[in-house]
Parts: structure tokens; sequence; C-alpha cells
């Protein structure tokens, strides 16, 4: 426990460092979070409008917001005021939002300290560098600001409780998760599929059918917990309203790197083409030009895309997953099923935000310390996933921030890992891999190396990255801003493709 | 925590190697050999660097005469605008009285180097007299990268030379402790907050000494003595170093074959080298003592502030600028610096050894610091310097110099709004110094640890934590607006003389223990 100490040490001195940086609106909306759950009753805070930053996250959230704003009013009343905090950007309040992040990464550190206590050193320092260390985590908490830490890291609880075997543990965490964010649900399917299996299959008639409805009650009552006090005062169906906007368009303002920055791509081309044949076409209302909000799930020639067709898609692309689970339902497979889930969730669904692939990225961190294969992927995708994280940053000033810590990150990994699988480090992987219970699968005989289509992918990352910040301004100025941004998409999206690709066969195999 | 001791020692016994016994130590950073991990380890450095350089700087928003950042503009503006020989002077278009330059000429050349770099950029920032109290975000961003830049461009390579020097053929030293040297050299808090935070260039003068002493511990004496000339034409409180330097060449020199034609060589480069640096300055005398002049502010009083040094701690009993005339003080201080600097530097003139060299830099750095006129400080940075070089062989004496050095500067820091970085900089140093990763094998772990000294070391770094928290919490009694501040230079004070006499007393035990082998391997 005093390493992983020291290794929070370090990062938090980090965090603090980086307190001054830029903030995004993020900063903002959870402000007016704050503020809302102080000064209004429960029943008006999913109906305020006070502020454009409306409350939509579960109730658990708006829960943890009002339990924040109880020192925040002790720190300065100005930030919990619902009118006179707004856009409150006092150095105070700066600080005190900062420092609740900052505090509540102790839920990640907790979780990633139970995940690895049964590790070997080297594994269990590594894991820890990897994930308190993140460097996606510090961009997206600590600069752009949001509390995926503290999310990720009753994630990762879970997990660690289902790895362990105690079911019901886990799945009640997973619920409480999603009581704080519904983004999580994609890994729902998974969990059930699990959970049933695992917890409730083959046990026999009446003990299974107990173990269904103990699981049923917990997840309920949790379910309870979260929204009775809202469907108390009739107030269920403005939650839900507020929390799945599907007005919202296909994309995202920036395009986040997944499979319909093709479809785009795509129509565009078709246009284009066809444009040259003869044809004419109305282009539409939000061309992908304009980069703002809006909705861009109109085409001109492809079929336009629902959120049911995304729905459904996801749904078909996580199956594989579905059917391993109920045919192979080992503990130690888990993290590697629900990183899938959300890898498709990504990739197929709507209006993904980039931040999210962290849900998969933190995951498939467990993996990676424990079998070569998955740590030689890890490399790539941490590295294209934390790339795709940069237009959330745009200010010149946390220009070297970002990317020293994805250089910092880069090699740590790479020198880490290659430590880790040297040639004579065999003995400490089949120990490690006793001690997760199971047999491993030989693939920790090998050394760590980086394949040549990952040097060429990640040197083309390199090309992308002087473009866009040298070249481009030079070359066209201050015209097509949104290229070297849609480059950037683009070219994450097909490593992302790879991976989402990779994770399928490495599934299929199991 | 008694589980995760079994595991570690079934690991070690299946292992069978020793680094997995007790902690993985910092093996996995440095397997690839000394540069991966140089990298990794500048890559954090710089990081720190570049989040300590988001926050505030001297003298930030505060007109008329704003503070350090400020000045180092103006003589961007300066050098810029005007012919090098209208540098010094005063005339219509350079106003001595707003921060006139004072720093040798190779500040100025830095100075005109990082102004066509920030005129590329951004046109007005360095414009004549319009620019003054030029503040903006992307002004600040440019003048804060030209720092980044000349740390990653100087200091950077120059600790990677001295660590190749320094631990080359030292086989019974571990590759980790070389890279935790290394992380204690490029991570000092003190230079972080004054060059990323205050706003300095005392990376690129430490830059330049640490390569001199790199050339010149790996034999290559002539390099070493005109790095050293780069040194104190940057700033000339490099001198605080020369009569280690003067010593130790002096010394290797007498002990070569033909010493008067070894001394004329590096007299040659000493005057070549200042000889092109003054180049515009050369055409007259008149021009090279206007330059001098502004070098040496004797105005300015025997201290300033609330300095550690003997001159301000003692003032509380001898009120030295009343009693005494500038001019006799100027020859108090010279005294009291030469006979407190002396004993080094003829240790070096006796037995010149590398060891000895950083030990005689440290002791004269911290005699001028504790003794010459007008001492600021941040000057604590020069002793600071050779410390961090042989924190390997003295690690409680690097550490007690950082976190007493921190403190002497905390009101600086605290008045240019730099408390939240000092405090994430002194725990970062605590932690890296403390490494969890096989602090056993690195010996961090002090020889002398008697009962009594660890006792006293535990009462001073309490007194450094409660006078932090008084500083920021209480308010000063009316009578006494400065108490705290006296409070803390004079606790300094006291640590950094302790330190003084113990570093004299190391460096001469190392002749004596040279003297005794000689003497044992003659009896042999």
């Amino acid at each position: 426990m005093r390493e992983l100490w020291w290794y929070i040490g370090v990062v938090t001195c980090l965090k603090l460092l980086l307190i001054p940086a830029y903030h995004s609106t993020d900063f903002e909306v959870h402000r007016n979070w704050l503020a809302l759950t102080r000064s209004l009753p429960l029943c008006q805070w999913y109906s305020d409008e006070t502020s454009p930053w409306t409350l939509d996250y579960p109730p658990f959230f708006a829960f943890f917001e009002r339990f924040l704003s109880l020192f925040a009013s002790l720190v300065d009343p100005k930030i919990v005021h619902l009118h006179e905090g707004l856009n409150c950007k006092s150095p105070t309040a700066i600080y005190f939002q900062r420092l609740t992040v900052i505090a509540s990464d102790s839920c990640l550190f907790y979780a990633i300290h139970r995940l690895a206590r049964n590790f070997g050193p080297i594994r269990r320092n590594l894991l820890w560098i990897l994930v308190a260390w993140s460097p996606m985590l510090v961009i997206v908490d600590h600069i752009h600001f949001q509390y995926n830490g503290f999310l990720l890291g009753l994630l990762l609880l879970s997990i660690s409780f289902l790895m362990d075997g105690r079911d019901l543990a886990g799945g009640f965490i997973f619920a409480v998760l999603l009581c704080f964010k519904h983004l999580f649900a994609v890994a729902a399917p998974v969990y059930f599929v699990y959970l049933l299996r695992h917890y409730c299959w083959g046990r026999g008639l009446l003990k299974g059918f107990f173990r269904l409805s103990v699981m049923g009650i917990t997840v309920i009552s949790v379910f309870a917990a979260a929204y009775g006090p809202f469907a108390y005062h009739g107030q269920i169906q403005q939650v839900l309203l507020r929390m799945f906007p599907f007005g919202r368009g296909l994309s995202h303002s920036y395009w986040a790197p997944n499979i319909w920055v093709f479809y785009i791509i795509l129509d565009k081309m078709l246009v284009f083409m066809l444009r040259k044949l003869g044809f004419s076409f109305n282009p539409p209302i939000s061309s992908f030009t304009g980069g703002l909000v809006g909705d861009v799930s109109s085409f001109s020639v492809l079929p336009k895309i629902t959120p049911l067709t995304t729905f459904i898609i996801v749904l078909i692309a996580l199956s594989p997953s579905l059917i391993n689970v109920w045919s192979k339902p080992q503990p130690k497979s888990f993290s590697r099923w629900v990183a899938f889930a959300y890898t498709c969730g990504f990739l197929f669904g709507w209006h993904v935000h980039e931040k999210a692939s962290l849900h998969f990225v933190i995951p498939l961190t467990v993996l990676a310390v424990q079998n070569l294969e998955d740590a030689m992927h890890y490399f790539l995708l941490s590295i294209v996933s934390c790339y795709s994280l940069f237009p959330l940053l745009f200010e010149r000033q946390e220009y070297p921030i970002r990317v020293l810590l994805l250089l910092l990150h880069s090699l740590l990994m790479w020198l880490g890992f290659s430590y880790l699988y040297r040639k004579t480090e065999l003995c400490e992987a089949t120990v490690a891999a006793n001690k997760l219970g199971g047999p491993h699968k030989a693939s920790s005989s090998g050394e760590f190396k980086i394949c040549s289509m990952t040097r060429i992918y990640l040197f083309g990352l390199v090309i992308i990255e002087l473009y866009g910040q040298f070249l481009h301004p030079y070359l066209l100025g201050n015209d097509l801003p949104f290229l070297p941004l849609m480059m950037i998409s683009t070219y994450c999206a097909l490593g992302m493709t790879y991976s989402w690709i990779w994770q399928l066969r490495q599934i299929i195999r199991l | 925590m008694g589980t995760k001791k079994k595991t570690r020692r079934t690991a070690g016994t299946v292992l069978g190697n020793n680094d997995a016994g007790d902690s993985i130590s910092l093996q996995w950073l440095i397997h690839r050999g000394l540069g991966p991990a140089f990298v990794a380890v500048s890559l954090f450095g710089l990081l720190i660097r570049a989040a300590v350089s988001l926050h505030s700087y001297s003298g930030a928003g505060n007109p008329p005469k704003y503070g350090d950042f400020e000045a180092q503009r103006h003589w961007m503006e300066i050098t810029l605008n005007l012919p090098p020989r209208d540098w010094y002077t005063n005339g219509t278009s350079n106003d001595l009285s707003y921060w006139g330059l004072d720093y040798p000429p190779l500040t100025a050349y830095q100075s005109y180097f990082h102004g066509l770099i920030l005129r590329f950029f951004d046109p007005d920032s360095v414009a004549l007299f319009t620019s003054r109290g030029y503040e903006t975000y992307f002004g600040k961003l440019l003048m804060r990268w030209t720092v980044l830049g000349s740390d990653a461009l100087l200091f950077f390579p120059a600790v990677l030379y001295f660590l190749y020097v320094y631990h080359y053929g030292c086989n019974s030293r571990s590759s980790c402790e070389v890279a935790w040297h290394m992380v204690m050299l490029l991570i000092n808090p003190c230079l972080i907050l004054i060059d990323h935070g205050h706003f300095q260039y005392n990376c690129i003068s430490l830059g330049f000494t640490v390569g001199a002493v790199a050339a010149i511990l790996s034999n290559r004496d002539l390099l070493g003595s005109s790095l050293f000339c780069l040194a104190l034409n940057h700033k000339q409180m490099s001198a605080y170093y020369a009569p280690a330097f003067f010593g130790h060449l002096l010394g290797k020199c007498i002990r070569r074959r033909n010493p008067l034609l070894e001394i004329s060589k590096l007299g040659l480069v000493v005057i070549g080298t200042f000889a092109i640096i003054w180049w515009p300055y050369l055409y007259s005398t008149d021009a090279i003592f206007g330059v001098v002049s502004r070098l040496a502010p004797f105005e300015r009083g025997i201290y300033e502030d609330y300095v550690a040094n003997f001159w301000c701690a003692t003032s509380i009993i001898i009120k030295w600028k009343r009693l005494f005339m500038t001019q006799s003080l100027k020859l108090l201080s010279l005294v009291a610096t030469v006979s407190t600097f002396l004993p080094s530097m003829i240790q070096q003139i006796r037995s010149p050894s590398g060891k000895g060299f950083i030990y005689s830099m440290l002791n004269t750095s911290l005699s001028f610091y504790l003794f010459s006129f007008q001492v600021h400080e941040k000057s604590i940075l020069l002793p600071m310097l050779p410390a961090s070089l042989m924190a390997r062989e003295e690690p409680f004496l690097y550490k007690w110099l950082i976190l007493f050095g921190l403190l002497s500067m905390f009101p600086l820091l605290h008045r240019d709004g730099l408390t939240p970085p000092y405090m994430a900089l002194f725990a970062l140093f605590f932690l890296l110094f403390h490494t969890n990763q096989g602090s056993k094998d690195l010996g961090l772990g002090i020889g002398h640890s008697s009962a009594a000294f660890q006792y006293s070391t535990t009462v001073a770094l309490l007194c450094s934590f409660v006078l932090h928290f008084v500083y920021l919490t209480a308010i000063p009694p009316e009578k006494y607006p400065y108490l705290f501040e006296a409070m803390m230079m004079i606790l300094c004070f006291i640590q950094f003389s302790l330190l003084a006499i113990y570093c004299n007393w190391r460096q001469w035990k190392l002749s004596e223990d040279l003297t005794r082998s000689w003497k044992e391997k003659k009896l042999l």
C-alpha cells in the first residue's frame, strides 16, 4: 500500500499544479449542478432551466453534487448561488471544484489497489503507473474537467469484485454506477448475461431462482433509492427526458473517432462523385464544415441513421461477447467483455463523445499487465485514444502539457512492458497466472515488441500532428480550420476500428 | 500488508534475483540503458515545468515596475531595438532606471535571441517603449516557452553529460542509483519555481556550470574553463564558484609536467572566451567600465529583504547599516567571504580531486551566500547545484539544503502568488527523494543517525512546517510586520551555516583520507 501512496502522491502533485489550466464548459456545468442541487428542492432539480447547462446525469450524480455543495457553501456561498453564481470563475470556485475531482479520484485508487493486490510486484506497479498516471484521465478530469476517475473507479471496483467471484457485490456496484452515469449502460447486457449464467444458472432450480431474486432485489433497490424520490414527486418522465436527449445529432461537434466518421466521409465522397456525373443534390442543412453541434445525421446519399439503428447495431456488434459469456463464464475474462462492450458502444453508438474511449481503455489495462498480446494491443490503443483527446485541449497554453503527457505515457508504457515481458520473465508470469486462479495461456512467453504495422501507424500519427500544428497554419493560414481535426478523428477511427476487430478476434478465440 | 509481503517473497524466490526481494526498484526504468531513462525523466521534468509555468509570475499585473518577468521582457525589447553599444548606457531610448540591464553580455545576447523569437510571433510584445508592462495570454506563453526551451536545450543536455561522466565506469553504483540521481538533478524544486514560476533564466548559467564541471571531471580542462566563462558571463553570480574552479584547476596544473604552459593555456582560453563575449565593448576602457559598473550594484546596500545570510541574520543584534559606511561594509564583507572560502580553495590547490572539487564548489558558494555583499534569496540556487551534483554521496545534505532553501524563498514566492505550486513541488520533492522504489538499496539513511541528531533534525523540520503555517494564516503584530520573515530567515541561516561547517569538514577529511591511503601504499 505504501508504494501505491507514492504513485498517488506524485500524480496528485501534478494535478495540483494543473489547477490553473484551461477548463471547458463542463466546469460551469458542474458548478451549476452544485448550485441547483443546493438551492432548489429535489422536485425541481430536473426541471430547472436557469442555466443552459441543465442536469442530465442520473440521480446518484445529483446526490453526489448535493453532497459536494455542502462543502462548497462553506467555502464560498457564491459558488452554490443559482443566479449570482452563474459563470462564477473566482479562484476559490476553481480550487474548490478541482480539489473535489482530485479527492474523488480516491475511488479509482482504491479500485486499482483492490485489483492489483494479488499481482506480482512488477505487474502491480505497472498497473498503478498505467491507471493512476493515465494521461487520458489527467486530460479529461484535471484539465478539461469531469469526474471520470471516480466513475471508472466504480467500474473497476465492480470488475474487481466479479473477478474475485463475489458476483452480488459486483452487480450491486454496477447498478450504483448506472445510477451515477447512464452511459455506462452499454455493458449492461454483458453484466446481465454473466450474472445470470455465473451467479444463478446451473445450481439447481430452487437455488438458481433464489439467487436470481436476490440479485434482482439488490439491483431494483439500488434503482429505487436513486429514482424513488423523483417518482414520489412525479418527476420520472422529466428525469428520463433530460437523461436521453435524442435531439442531439449522430456525431458530437468534434467527431469522435468511430465508424460514423467513415460513414459521413463516404457520404461526402458519393455526393462529390455523383455531382461529377451530373446529379444534383440539396446539401444537408448543417454541412460538415460548420463543426458546431448540429444535426449531422441527415445525409445526402446514404440512408439516414436513427438512434434505433445505432442501438441495434451496437447490440449486434456485442452479441459475440454475449454468446461467449454464456458459454464460458470465467471471471478472469470479465474485463475483456466489458471493454469490448464499451468499444462497440463507442464505435457504433449515437452521439458518442471522444471521452468515452476511457471506458474501455482503462479496463483493458488490467489485461495488458497480464498478457503479452494484450499489452501489445494496449500500447497502440492507449496512444491512439489519448491522442484522439487532443482536440479537447485546443488552447495554446496546454499544448506542451498534452504532448508531454502522451510522450511520457508512451515511453513509460514501453519501458514497463518491455521490462515485464522480458525473455527471463517467464516465472513471474506463471506465478501471477496461478494467483489469478485458472490456467493461463502460454502467450506470455515472448518478448514485448512493437510490430512494424504499429510503428508505421504511430508514425502516421506524428505526421498528422505535425501537419495540423505547423504545416496547416503555414500553408492555409486560417482557412479550413476543421481539416486537421477531421484528419485526427479519421485517422484515430482507423486505430479504433482495428482495436475493435482485434478485441473481437480475441473474444472469438477465447 | 501481510499478504503483500508474502507475494513478494514468493515472486523473489521464483525469480531468483534480488530486485524482486523488497520492491521492484527503479530497475524497470533504466533496464534499457541510460538514454531512455533520461528521456523519461526529462519528459517528466518538462511536464512539471510546463505545469508550474501555468501559474503566476513575479510582478504579474502590478504596475508601474512589475517584476522579473517584465525585466526580462524589457531586456529583450532593449537588445532587439538598440545597437549593442547602447545596451548598458543611459540614453533617450534606454532608461536604465526602468529595469536597466545589469547582467553580463551573454544575458544580453540571450535576450536578443529570445527577442527575435518573440518578435517573429508577437511583434507588439517587444516594441520599443510601447511594450512596457506588456502582459497578454500569448505574450506570457511565449516568454514561458523561451525558458522551457532554454532549460531543455541547455540544462538537460548538460546534466546528461555530467551523469555520463560522473557515473561512467563506476560499476559499484547500481543503475537504480543513477536513475535516482537523474531525478534529483532534473527536478530541483527551487530551480523550477524560480525559473518557471518567478521567471528567470538561471537554467542557462547553471547549465553552463554543470557542463563545465562535467568537462573538468573528464579532464577536458580547457573546455571546462571556457564553459565556466560562459556561465560567468551569463550571470555574474556564477563567480560564487570561481574560487573552486581556480583552486582545482591550479592544483591540477601544478601537478602536471609543465605547469606554466598548462596555466597559460587555461589563461588564454579564459581571456579568449571573455574577449569574444565582450567584443562590442572592447573599443574603449570607458565602455568596459560602464558595463562593469552596471554589474555591481553596491548602492543597494549590504542586504535586501530577508535573505538568510550572516549580515541579515546578525543585523537583529548589530545594526550593520547604521554602524558602518557602505565602503567599510564592502571591505568587511570581502574579508569575511575570502577568509571563509580560502580553506576550501587551498584544499583544492593542495590535493585536487573530482569529489573535492564539487565539495569546494559547495563551500565557496555557501560562503559567498553567507558573507558577500548584496545577496539575494534566489542565490541559494548556487550552493544547491553542487549539492545536487553529489546528492548520491550526500543525500541528507542535499535534502536539507533544498528544504531550507525552499523555506528561505517562501516569502518571495508567496508574494508572486506561487504558494500552490510551492506546496505541490515541496511535496513532490519529498516523494521523489524518498522514492518507494528501493529506497533501502539507495542507502538514503544517513550515516550518523544518532538519537540527538534525529531529534534535532525533526525539531528543525517541525519549525519549518509551523513557520509555513503561521506565515500563511496569522497576521504579524503591528510593531514587527516582518516578524515571520525574520524567524524564517534565522532558522534558515542556522541550517545553512551548519551545513557550511559540515561541508568544509568533509572536504578537509577527503584530503586526510587521501594522504592516509597514500601513506598506506608507501608502507606496503
